[in-house]
């Protein structure tokens, strides 16, 4: 009984949302194109290479870099090597399961991984040791704590604070001195919800219940786009692509200049 | 392959191609027998072979929906596709692959008259060269339309890049591995009229314009395409080429 009475409430919920949103309101009172607050706190896990914790609102991510060196691949011999993947622990939400990442959580990591590989974020050429033998590999490993939406911007944010703060522990392996790991570009996700002919920046859990279609584009510093995914099964319009890429590009620039300032 | 190469000389591609040309595509409707709906599709050097099974009961019943048809997609490399051996089964890339192709048809095919039931689409890449999984898509549209599964439209996809700084139509594979972007797209196609788009990635660099530019390039490629999935499902019907 317990399950069925709260399916009800999340309909009568779900039905709030969405009475709101035609009446062109936010159940938490944001405007359509506002992101929720934005808290970076970067380091917080010094046994980590670098680090990060994101809070969007309520939405909690946090990011380790561990680094070791390692072969390269055979089509890329004189660069490093960047895996990222994301754990999608039942701890954040009550519909993840324990168990080998399903695909909402390879999605993710591989649209944030895409982000920071194209946006030239990493030098990888500077990551080689010995060419065809030994490079750095860089594990960017995305942890959610708490799902309130949005977990791939927040993720990818995360990921991005974490490099900028990533030591390269040479000292440990042998190679000399340990570096500060250096970062060439700044990518930014901004991910929205699309519903019928409304846009929702950065969309929390009540929100995406309502749908599960959404558009991310991420930018780099010259504000180029660097990924794009759209997810969720809808049509989506050449018009409203080109809304899309433009707040996208807009948002992201005024989070890449807090993410300069942490 | 050198990474200094020009892929573009005198407005002509490495393979000969214009910048807005498509490779040669074949295709074939109802190629297998056990499957309701099957396709086989050459574009370039990829060659696709698509499955249709359902609709058909869903089992295990807890992954019944029970107001309509489940959509399953499974994009499969086959191990000697690709120049070094592609471990068989599935890997995250393939997951991703299978969950944005499968969302690409969501809203075009009619579930709502098949509740409790699945329909499966299996896509096997048997040779790999750029682009499989619009090519996937393109013979998965097919094969549905081959095994009478119900849709408002055709699912037409296909891969735009940029390379040279130029945004080029299908990418083969030199210019995927070392181009600037590759930005795969599916279009929602109905009577001949472009609806919207269902599937879109992109990774690489590009700007707004050129992404105007590639979506423009697309949208050409994309009824190019349509035309000859139009044709190949005529011949199925009829047993005869098509003659507009």
């Amino acid at each position: 009984m317990k399950t069925l009475s709260n399916e009800i409430i999340a309909d009568i919920k779900k039905d709030f949302v969405y009475r709101k949103l035609k009446n062109n309101e936010r159940v938490d009172g944001r405007k359509f194109d506002e992101f929720r607050s934005i808290e970076i706190i970067p380091g917080i896990i010094p046994r980590a290479e670098g680090s990060a914790m994101v809070k969007l609102g309520d939405t909690e991510v946090v990011v380790g870099i561990k680094m070791q060196p390692g072969e390269p691949f055979p089509d890329t011999p004189d660069k490093g090597v960047i895996i990222t993947n994301a754990e999608l622990v039942p701890l954040a939400s009550p519909t993840f399961e324990p168990g080998p990442p399903d695909e909402n959580s390879i999605e993710l990591a591989r649209v944030v991984d895409r982000g920071i590989r194209e946006s030239g974020a990493i030098d990888l050429e500077k990551l080689c040791i010995t060419e065809g033998e030994n490079v750095w590999i860089i594990f960017i490993d995305i942890h959610a704590l708490d799902d309130d939406g949005n977990l791939l911007d927040a993720s990818s944010l995360a990921a991005i604070a974490a490099l900028m703060n990533t030591t390269i522990p040479s000292e440990k392996f042998g190679y000399g001195d340990d570096e500060i790991l250096p970062v060439r570009n700044i990518p930014v996700s901004v991910t929205s919800l699309v519903l019928d002919e409304a846009i929702l920046v950065d969309p929390s859990s009540d929100e995406e219940k309502l749908t599960p279609n959404r558009v991310t584009i991420t930018s780099d510093s010259d504000d180029n786009l660097v990924s794009m995914q759209k997810s969720g099964a809808f049509l989506l319009s050449e018009e409203k692509l080109y809304e899309l890429v433009d707040l996208s590009v807009e948002k992201a620039r005024g989070i890449r200049e807090m993410l300069r300032d942490v | 392959m050198e990474e200094n190469q020009k892929f573009i000389v005198n407005g002509k591609r490495i393979d000969g191609r214009k910048i807005d040309e498509l490779r040669p595509i074949k295709i074939e409707a109802g190629v297998l027998k056990r499957s309701d709906g099957s396709c086989y599709l050459e574009m370039g050097n990829n060659k696709i072979i698509a499955a249709v099974y359902g609709p058909r009961a869903l089992h295990p019943r807890h992954l019944q929906d029970p107001n309509k048809a489940v959509i399953r997609y499974r994009y499969n490399m086959a191990p000697f596709s690709v120049e070094e051996r592609k471990r068989p089964g599935p890997d995250r890339r393939s997951v991703e692959i299978s969950k944005v192709s499968r969302e690409a048809f969501e809203p075009v095919v009619i579930k709502e008259l098949f509740p409790r039931s699945s329909i499966d689409i299996f896509i096997e890449v048997l040779q790999a060269d750029a682009g499989t999984r619009v090519a996937g898509l393109n013979a998965a549209s097919v094969a549905l339309a081959d095994a009478g599964v119900p849709m408002k439209g055709m699912v037409t996809a296909v891969a735009v890049g940029k390379v040279d700084d130029h945004i080029v139509l299908d990418l083969f594979k030199d210019e995927d591995n070392y181009g600037q972007a590759d930005i795969p797209i599916a279009m929602f196609i109905r009577d001949g009229k472009i609806e919207g788009i269902t599937l879109l990635q992109m990774d690489g660099q590009i700007t707004k314009d050129e992404l105007k530019e590639a979506i423009k390039l697309a949208k050409k490629g994309c009824l190019e395409i349509y035309r000859l999935q139009k044709e190949a499902l005529f011949k199925r019907c009829r047993g005869e080429d098509f003659v507009e």
